[in-house]
């Protein structure tokens, strides 16, 4: 029994410690940006990597997404003479919910799960420690610059998102409940807000912070050998996965009070 | 007699001689959990003295070189490099002093990512102005001392083990460091090579008045470059001398060690 409440306890402290570095990690790096430690080439080539490379995975998956919820609500809202309504209904979800969450966690589960690999790669190797030694900070070389280029690419990405949801919404209204494009695109210009829309890409910014900061801890924080990444990898995504979800909720609440 | 606080020149600008105790450790005991790696190391290291560390795996030699650089935090005692205690000095006080102190990795530790030619340049192109062509005629050079002519453009997953050493030691003294600490810079690399390592980090010492502290097994190389040697055995020191004291002695643990001897104070 008392083997059981310890091994709660060890559960606990490890989720605290690793809150706690990921928490001084993100300072330690708001210090590199605020003293202009930029490293735009870096971060140029991070953006490209992180970003560019994951934009056909995420059209993908929230092009289906928004395909989804208008086979959804399309069928029912003509049922009760609202089908006028489909692609408000179908933008205010993705603008503000599916687009920014799932191309969060689309990002985490391509780039995220590569920061942390690649970082823990670099630790194990000692290369993590040649570069302290050569006087270069980790956390200004390789850290800074993934996380401006998840702050940049992650809204952009969700721009992208939050539009191809919408087309795919707009094919499948119209092909499964005959509801016109016209229609469709005229009820999401009238129901959604521009707020909508920016407090959506402000809850992505969040996001790809999040993701940023909790797969470079992860990395620099591997254990020994391979096992060591790979373990490492696996949290960094599951993590990255509950944050999102938990700070979605929490936005979300104060974005709804807001509106 | 050289001006022993006249300023040094280097690639990364006029620097400040070391102090004459460049680097002391008073009682430094590091331990892993219920595990003592170090119990109670206590040595100073003059100004360009080239101090070389033996003894078996795990008794601590690397231990002693990372909580130096450090990159190991002490469990107690002391480690003092040029007049700074490495545990009290912020990440920005430890970085400037981390601009005069070079690391050669066991196993090389190169940037994956990076060319050759990109790791020797690093440390140049983070800390210095030079122009981008003397960065480049640098690099030719330190990879032409040891004998990597030529290959600044391959990755260091092309390189075989002994040559990815050999670009890590180039990567080292690219700075001109006045502090190096090289952990087993010959181990894997053959005689004309390991000579010609051990001849450079003499040339380092005569140019720069560099400090040295060298882990290795090969006993030829260490009586060329030690002023002293210095043996550890379970964490703890066991003989600290030249390497003339240590072909003589009669202490039990160097004369095993010395001679290879499987039997003897020294439990394999």
């Amino acid at each position: 029994m008392i083997a059981f409440f310890e091994a709660i306890g060890r559960y606990v402290i490890s989720i605290l410690e690793t809150i706690g570095g990921c928490v001084r990690l993100f300072i330690e790096t708001f210090g590199f940006l605020v003293r202009g430690h930029w490293r735009p080439s870096l971060t140029v080539m991070q953006m490209s990597f992180l970003g560019v490379n994951s934009l056909m995975i995420v059209l993908m998956t929230t092009t289906f997404a928004g395909m989804v919820i208008a086979l959804q609500l399309a069928h029912v809202a003509v049922q009760y003479g609202v089908g006028k309504m489909v692609g408000g209904s179908a933008s205010l979800a993705m603008t503000r919910e599916l687009g920014p969450m799932l191309t969060a966690i689309v990002v985490a589960g391509r780039a995220g799960s590569a920061i942390t690999a690649e970082i823990g790669s670099m630790k194990v190797t000692e290369q993590i420690d040649a570069m302290k030694m050569l006087a270069v900070s980790p956390t200004g070389y390789l850290v800074v610059p993934r996380l401006l280029a998840m702050l940049i690419m992650v809204p952009i990405l969700t721009l992208f998102s939050d539009i191809s949801g919408l087309i795919g919404g707009s094919v499948v209204a119209f092909e499964n409940a005959g509801i016109p494009y016209l229609v469709f695109w005229d009820s999401v210009r009238q129901l959604t807000l521009m707020s909508d829309l920016t407090l959506g890409l402000f809850k992505s910014m969040i996001f790809g912070i999040q993701v940023a900061i909790i797969s470079c801890y992860q990395g620099l924080n591997a254990g020994r050998g391979a096992a060591g990444v790979g373990q490492a990898t696996t949290s960094s995504v599951v993590m990255s996965m509950v944050v999102v979800f938990i700070t979605n909720f929490i936005l979300s609440s104060l974005m709804f009070q807001v509106n | 007699m050289a001006d022993s606080t006249a300023k040094v020149h280097t690639v990364m600008g006029e620097r400040e001689p070391l102090k004459d105790d460049a680097i002391v450790i008073e009682h430094l005991k590091i331990a892993f959990g219920p595990k003592e790696i170090l119990k109670d190391l206590t040595f100073t290291v003059k100004r360009g003295e080239v101090l070389v560390l033996m003894g078996l795996s795990g008794t601590g030699k690397s231990t002693t070189l990372r909580a130096i650089a450090g990159l190991l935090k002490p469990t107690s005692g002391r480690v003092i490099v040029n007049g700074h205690s490495i545990p009290d000095l912020t990440s920005l006080e430890l970085e400037a002093l981390r601009r005069r102190i070079g690391f050669c990795f066991q196993h090389g530790a190169l940037f994956d990512s990076m060319t050759v030619g990109e790791n020797v340049a690093f440390g140049l192109r983070e800390h210095t102005k030079l122009p981008e062509e003397e960065i480049q005629r640098i690099v030719a050079e330190k990879l032409s001392i040891v004998d990597l002519e030529g290959m600044e453009h391959l990755y260091p997953s092309q390189l075989s083990g002994g040559m990815q050493k050999r670009a890590s030691f180039a990567r080292t003294i690219a700075t001109d460091p006045d502090i190096v600490l090289y952990d087993e810079p010959t181990t894997g690399l053959d005689p004309i090579i390991s000579r010609v390592i051990n001849e450079l980090i003499l040339d380092l010492q005569r140019r720069l008045k560099a400090t040295s502290l060298v882990i290795t097994h090969d006993l030829k190389g260490a009586y060329l470059i030690a002023d002293k040697i210095l043996m550890l055995h379970q964490g703890l020191p066991v003989f600290l001398g030249t390497p003339n004291e240590f072909q003589t002695t009669t202490d039990p643990h160097v004369v095993q060690f010395r001679e290879g001897e499987m039997v003897g104070p020294i439990r394999v």
